[in-house]
């Protein structure tokens, strides 16, 4: 997946300000920044959901998987028939044979009769991804997956997406834990006021915040991090 | 297509998990059908008055010296309503502040003396005394129109009565006859009897006398004739005015037909208003709207989707209550296919009108309370018949109404119930009008839900 120069202005504000991605098959890709900073509005810009002002997007190998990020399901209903109605909703020629895929990959099979609703965060947020990729996507966009869950949850939610990299899914995630970003993202794309200040690798970033927030350098990461974005005017 | 079916479906699915709501939609229709079908079935009750009456007892109505026959007052104030017997004004203001009586109606000791001085040189004003509890103002009306009715018709008796006693007075002058009063018999000659006596006498007196005589005899001839026209005259005087009903315009189904149409419409409004909106706006609160219309379903497939469930959920709900009305009133089953022209026609406008509103907030509670408060005032206004407010305020009314699909869905539904009633013609243009209307606005609309 390719993006460069995307513009997006809401009113008077500019959300985004020529931002530019890009993401090869595989790789794990952590959008980062403090809450305003345009993650949302970059991930649904690159999923189709919001026009750029400008900019281009560009995909090369199909399907953009998006899993937004308030679970988008139906909450009456079971698991099953969560999986069942959008596998039919993408024209699946066996339905519930992906359906019954899904469950064994998020690991709900035992509980696919339950209503949604009665499920943890963390296992609305599996059906969640699960529907996200039904289209079986190359390109998996997650916005703030693991808000909302507990340690025990992430570290599925984590082992479930990372497994899905492993296979050659593109994954592009956005969140504002800076810790969680470096542990599980291969490259990262930090965001402040809708600039993108800093692409690359974890490394990198640690490199980058020691160069330029000297003073931070020996404190926790987080610390650091959030020196170097004073130090870059956020 | 194929992501309609799945939606509706899924929309199904939704509703069978929610018991309150499926009960409701099974319950409210039969609870309406039986509470509308018992109230016009069983007709209007009589009024409760407190009746106190301190006449003296055997005191009867003299005109004249004339005593009327008994009017038999109990009996016929107690056939136009529901008399409760009380033996004392405390008595009877008490049932009236209690509700226990709409009101009281006093016929104080001095009535008959007051109305016997009506043909005596000094007449007095009878007077009845009313008690209303006016709490409620739709009550105090009822009662109030009850009351003047009633004594409209004792005036009107008495009228007569004393119209007819006048024409017996008429009748002697003009006939002759006898006449009982102050305890013995007069014989009253006549002005029929005195014109043939004097033209009797006339021919036997000298012609010098003879004009003079003749003038006395065409006197009485005339009035003979005159007063003979005023008996008439006299009857008329207790009810001067006639009315002479002339139905002009405004087919008007039977009560009955009208209420059945009212139930129904207001049911399948409130149905389907509220099921198209709420339904739209749980894709929204769900936030699966955004998911659904990146490629699955198109915005105007999921629109057609919503109003496809209105009318389905809608059809069944009307029909049900509909046949559930049959056993308290029959209707004519050979009209069913009007029943669901009609039925189909207002529920797909207001099907429209609810995706509308279901487009305009996030939450499926707010857009409940919208639809709530818009169907409702709309539906209350809609039945303000012509005449019951200014001309200027009812034509602000019918052109506000007509922007609704309730009016014209009540009267498409009116037409397809009464085969005397107006054309359903009319309605149904109105209906498709509004229909493409909202379907715009909803259109318009959704497209705002897709913007991040």
């Amino acid at each position: 997946m390719r993006a460069s120069g995307i513009v997006k202005r809401y009113g008077e504000r500019e959300a985004l300000r020529g931002v530019g991605l890009e993401a090869a098959a595989g790789e794990m890709v952590a959008v980062i920044g403090p809450n305003g900073a345009g993650k949302t509005t970059l991930l649904s810009i690159l999923a189709g959901i919001a026009k750029p002002d400008a900019g281009n997007v560009e995909s090369a190998n199909g399907e953009v998987g998006w899993v937004p990020q308030q679970a988008a399901l139906y909450r009456r209903l079971t698991v099953e028939e969560n999986l069942l109605l959008f596998a039919r909703l993408e024209g699946h020629d066996d339905p519930h044979a992906s359906t019954g895929e899904m469950l064994e990959l998020t690991g709900l099979r035992e509980r696919r009769g339950e209503i949604v609703a009665r499920l943890s965060g963390g296992n609305q947020q599996r059906i969640n991804i699960a529907i996200g990729l039904l289209s079986r996507p190359a390109v998996l966009l997650l916005d703030e997956p693991s808000v909302g869950l507990d340690p025990r949850q992430r570290a599925r939610l984590w082992e479930f997406v990372s497994a899905l990299a492993g296979r050659g899914t593109t994954v592009i995630f956005s969140t504002h834990d800076i810790q969680e970003a470096e542990r599980y993202g291969s490259r990262l794309l930090v965001l402040a006021d809708g600039e993108g200040l800093f692409d690359g690798p974890p490394e990198g970033l640690r490199e980058a915040v020691r160069r330029e927030a000297p003073e931070a350098a020996d404190q926790d990461f987080e610390t650091a991090f959030v020196a170097y974005l004073q130090h870059r005017g956020h | 297509m194929r992501g309609v079916r799945w939606l509706l479906l899924k929309d199904l699915q939704i509703l069978r998990r929610s018991p309150l709501q499926a009960v409701l939609l099974v319950a409210y229709p039969i609870l309406i059908a039986v509470l509308v079908g018992f109230a016009i079935s069983r007709g209007p009750e009589k009024p409760r008055v407190a009746f106190l009456n301190e006449v003296p007892a055997g005191t009867r109505i003299n005109v004249g010296g004339q005593e009327l026959p008994q009017a038999n007052v109990k009996g016929r104030i107690c056939s136009r309503v529901e008399c409760v017997f009380v033996h004392g004004r405390g008595e009877a203001e008490a049932k009236v502040k209690s509700g226990d009586a709409l009101a009281a109606l006093i016929l104080p000791a001095n009535l008959v003396d007051k109305i016997n001085s009506l043909s005596t040189l000094t007449p007095g004003v009878p007077e009845v005394e009313v008690m209303v509890n006016e709490e409620n103002a739709v009550k105090a009306e009822l009662v109030d129109d009850r009351i003047t009715s009633l004594l409209a018709q004792a005036n009107l008796a008495i009228a007569r009565r004393i119209g007819s006693e006048g024409g017996h007075y008429l009748n002697l002058i003009v006939n002759g006859g006898e006449l009982h009063a102050i305890g013995g018999t007069f014989h009253i000659l006549g002005l029929r009897a005195t014109a043939s006596i004097l033209e009797a006498v006339t021919a036997a007196l000298p012609k010098s006398l003879r004009p003079a005589l003749e003038e006395v005899t065409e006197f009485a001839a005339q009035a003979r004739d005159n007063l003979d026209v005023a008996k008439p005259l006299i009857d008329r005087l207790a009810q001067p005015i006639a009315v002479d009903k002339v139905v002009v315009g405004g087919e008007s189904p039977p009560l009955e037909i009208f209420a059945i149409a009212v139930a129904a419409t207001l049911t399948l409004a409130f149905v389907v208003v509220l099921l198209v909106a709420g339904s739209l706006a749980l894709e929204r609160e769900e936030n699966a709207f955004p998911r659904l219309t990146r490629g699955l379903v198109s915005t105007g497939g999921l629109l057609g989707e919503k109003v496809l469930l209105g009318i389905a959920i809608g059809l069944a709900v009307t029909l049900l209550m509909l046949f559930g009305m049959q056993i308290f009133v029959p209707l004519e089953l050979g009209r069913v296919w009007l029943w669901l022209i009609a039925i189909v026609a207002g529920g797909s406008a207001l099907a429209a009108a609810g995706a509308a509103l279901g487009a305009a907030a996030r939450e499926v509670r707010a857009v409940s309370l919208l639809a709530f408060m818009v169907t409702l005032p709309v539906a209350f206004l809609s039945l303000v018949p012509s005449g019951a407010v200014s001309p200027t305020v009812f034509d602000l009314i019918r052109y506000f109404t007509a922007l609704f699909p309730f009016k014209p869905a009540l009267q498409a539904i009116t037409a397809a119930l009464d085969e005397a009633g107006p054309g359903i013609g009319g309605p149904l243009l109105h209906l498709a009008i509004l229909f493409a209307a909202y379907t715009a606005i909803a259109r318009v609309a959704l497209r705002r839900f897709s913007t991040v």
